[in-house]
């Protein structure tokens, strides 16, 4: 039982851990726009490659 | 005279060198459009931030101080098939934005107390019926109390605060048994634990204020949601006025810019957008949105002109007035006042329930302590007991059956385009029988529309549209929409008040007031058919060709009307407008009950009247005039295109031509009144299960845990229905979108 001594503190600090991100990411405005972020993750990040110049030489 | 516009009002100076602007914007609906605006904008030098909001349909911008004009934002969206428009938060959005972030941080950090609780509490039911040492159990218990104590000081606080006020007005909510549960749980658990007891009950405590704050949450983020729509409709109406910044020199001001004593230009075909008084020119306006009245009204110098009147032929310099110079205003307002007043504060469902609820369980709990006492069990057991009692009772499903029907049948109304303005408005609506319609702009359309489009030759139509193409009047603008009309005419003269004439293959031809074109004997008989419509005459060398014109009744309003009928709901007109053109409405609609030339406090002693009767009056209406008379009724709705005053007056507010909402809105609030019921009794009818239990003193921290989360999943699982509602919306719906039958336009032949 003396594991318990080192167990319930970590169990409690990971705990506080994930309250801690979830209070972060409330204040950086992450709940702010929930339908916005769920089309976000599948959008394509970089935008359309700009046609290359033709640099064959002629 | 060159108009500018000026967005300079919206812009926010950040500091630090930047500016910041918040956009409208419509159409936002996929992932397609949040990476297409943003890259369009981006794009533009010197912006250093553009960002969407879907949820909100927004963007906030943020670019250099001084380098960039935000008109030039709306026109990089327009160019990418977006329109926008800069809007000012109300103060109200800011508040509920922010009420809803500290009921998350609350549900956060309760959640949070919850899981961690829960994981030192079922070690310590398992070791209760197995080999747990009491100071195994004595230290878990502690480690609890350390989690759940301060969690519960800090989550509880939006029902500590409700319930203080509550008492402190001398009332009850049901913020009041919650507290006193919750409070009383957590104390008697420290008791217990000092006293090395074997049950405590941190969990439960803690576990109700989870459950509470998603109800809670839930509830508010509705709120917040239909704010923001609300304020994004209103700012894309785009209201601007042509503000005279020098002696000959206008600008495009947004009307929040606009200060009384300003002059504003009024120009032909223009909505009004403030309230004022003609100081120079001469016209015709149409004040259908304030008086219900379709005939137009002559303006001239000295004339009092309303937010929401429509121009007509002249164009006119109107001094903005302060509020309280408008004398139909304040006559309005005055009535509007008293109707509010007036209005019986309507008791919600849940403050209902609450109020039956909360005696019911302090007097069992109490009966419990002394029925032990009397049993010969001491003090001690006495009150544990009765505590436990209390917690089991604790209203956990009773606070989220009302606010989970209300979030999902919200957001079916959302679907079929309602929004809701009132909170209570739901349990409302479902309770009327007695549906008084305004006409102009509610029935009928506030556009015109051609009604004998079918008698013109295409060819005639088409050159009518063309020459119509040069006006702004806005007959000329319904015959030009209704041609399809795309290339005007080159040198057409228009002539104001009378009609527009040019040369069509060498032949003059003219558009314009029957004696304009010389045809008022054929015009006259012609009127007679139809007194509500106006009469425009096309003539070209010695054909003369007449356009009937007025507004037309909603597409569906036949099929609502029958709709509504079908549902046992009594109907009935009320119009400021004269009796031919209400006759002629109430009689294509199959409406026998009618009152024409019908006056504001007309409209109000009506709705005594049927009240006094036992009626509940839902007063579906529009214009300013219509204002007090959707106070007085007992639920009220409005359509987008309603005057201001009537539209933050309304509970409900439906958008689009259609009249369907109307239907679909009654039918999903029934349905939601019908789920809130059956929730109600359901949370009751778990505590007739729990409750013999907690009184016979067997309940152990496992049991309620169990009755809680079971009750609160099961109410919440229930509301999920409240998405469609029963009966034919769907039938209804359907129809708004079908194509509109010309026999129910009241169109002569």
């Amino acid at each position: 039982m003396e594991v318990l001594v080192i167990l319930v503190p970590l169990a409690l600090g990971l705990g506080l851990a994930g309250l801690l991100a979830f209070l972060w990411s409330l204040k950086s405005g992450q709940y702010d726009d929930l339908d916005g972020a769920a089309w976000r993750a599948i959008a394509d990040d970089e935008p359309p490659q700009e046609p290359q110049p033709d640099v064959t030489v002629r | 005279m060159q108009a500018t516009r000026d967005f300079s009002y919206y812009v926010k100076d950040l500091g630090s060198g930047l500016s910041h602007i918040d956009l409208a914007v419509e159409g936002v609906n996929c992932a397609g459009c949040i990476s297409k605006i943003e890259r369009g904008l981006s794009a533009i030098p010197d912006v250093t931030l553009a960002r969407v909001n879907l949820t909100d349909r927004r963007v906030a911008l943020e670019w250099k101080q001084g380098t960039l004009d935000p008109a030039r934002f709306i026109d990089r969206l327009a160019e990418l098939g977006y329109k926008a428009y800069p809007f000012e938060k109300a103060s109200a959005e800011t508040t509920e934005a922010e009420q809803s972030r500290f009921l998350l941080r609350c549900l956060g950090v309760a959640a949070f107390a919850t899981m961690n609780v829960m994981m030192l509490s079922i070690p310590v039911w398992s070791g209760n019926v197995s080999d747990m040492l009491p100071e195994q159990r004595d230290f878990f218990h502690w480690l609890s109390a350390l989690i759940a104590l301060p969690a519960a000081a800090y989550a509880g606080q939006p029902f500590f605060r409700s319930a203080y006020r509550a008492l402190r007005a001398g009332g009850v909510n049901m913020d009041v048994p919650i507290a006193i549960g919750v409070t009383l749980a957590l104390g008697m658990s420290v008791v217990e634990t000092i006293n090395h007891a074997e049950h405590a009950y941190f969990d439960a405590a803690i576990m109700l204020l989870t459950f509470l704050l998603v109800g809670r949450y839930l509830d508010q983020n509705m709120r917040r949601k239909t704010r923001a729509v609300a304020g994004n409709l209103a700012a894309l109406k785009a209201e601007t006025a042509a503000k005279f910044v020098g002696a000959d020199e206008i600008s495009e001001v947004p009307v929040a810019a606009i200060h009384p004593g300003d002059i504003v230009l009024l120009r032909p075909g223009e909505r009004c957008a403030v309230d004022g008084t003609v100081i120079e020119g001469r016209s015709e306006i149409d004040q259908s949105l304030i008086t219900g009245e379709t005939l137009y009204v002559a303006a001239e110098q000295g004339t009092a002109v309303y937010a929401g009147s429509l121009n007509i032929s002249g164009t006119l310099r109107v001094r903005v007035a302060a509020a309280s110079e408008a004398t139909l205003l304040s006559e309005i307002t005055r009535l509007l006042d008293n109707a509010l007043q007036a209005r019986s504060r309507y008791m919600r469902l849940a403050d209902r329930a609450s109020r039956l609820y909360a005696p019911l369980v302090h007097a069992t709990a109490l009966l419990t302590v002394l029925g032990w006492v009397l049993a010969g069990a001491s003090w001690h057991d006495a009150i544990v007991t009765g505590i436990a009692v209390l917690i089991i009772t604790c209203p956990c499903a009773l606070g989220l059956a009302i606010p989970t029907v209300q979030t999902v049948a919200s957001g079916a109304m959302f679907k079929s385009g309602v929004l809701l303005n009132a909170g209570d408005a739901i349990e409302r609506l479902a309770e009327a029988d007695h549906v008084i319609f305004d006409k102009t702009g509610t029935l009928t359309l506030p556009e015109l529309e051609v009604v004998n489009a079918a008698d013109i030759p295409a060819n005639i139509f088409a050159l009518a549209g063309q020459l119509a193409l040069s006006s702004h009047h806005p007959v000329a603008v319904a015959i030009a929409q209704a041609s399809g009309a795309t290339s005007p005419l080159i040198g057409v003269v228009e002539e104001p008040g009378q009609g527009v004439r040019g040369t069509i293959d060498g032949v003059e031809a003219r558009l314009g007031r029957p004696s304009f074109c010389g045809a008022e004997q054929v015009a006259e008989d012609d009127a007679m058919a139809d007194p509500e419509a106006s009469i425009v005459v096309f003539s070209r060398g010695e054909d003369r060709y007449l356009f009937a014109v007025r507004q037309g009744l909603r597409p569906d309003a036949r099929m609502v009307i029958a709709a509504l009928k079908q549902r046992n709901i009594m109907l009935e007109i009320l119009s400021g407008d004269r009796e031919p053109a209400v006759r002629a409405a109430a009689s294509a609609l199959g409406i026998s009950e009618w009152r024409a030339g019908v006056t504001p406090a007309d409209k109000i002693a009506r709705i005594e009247v049927l009240k006094r009767r036992g009626f509940k009056v839902l007063m579906v209406g529009d214009g300013m005039n219509d204002a007090p008379s959707l106070a007085a009724a007992h639920v009220s709705m409005s359509p987008i295109s309603a005057a201001h005053l009537s539209q933050a007056t309304a509970d409900l507010v439906f958008l689009g031509k259609p009249l369907a909402p109307v239907v679909a809105a009654i039918d999903l609030s029934r349905t939601a009144l019908h789920l809130m019921r059956q929730n109600l009794w359901l949370a009751v009818g778990y505590n007739f299960l729990a409750v013999p239990i907690a009184i016979s003193g067997i309940v152990t921290p496992l049991i309620a845990a169990a009755a809680m989360s079971g009750s609160s999943i099961l109410v919440m699982l229930n509301a999920l229905r409240a998405r469609s509602a029963r009966g034919e919306v769907g039938a209804a719906r359907a129809d708004s979108n079908s194509a509109s039958d010309p026999a129910l336009r009241g169109g002569r032949t």
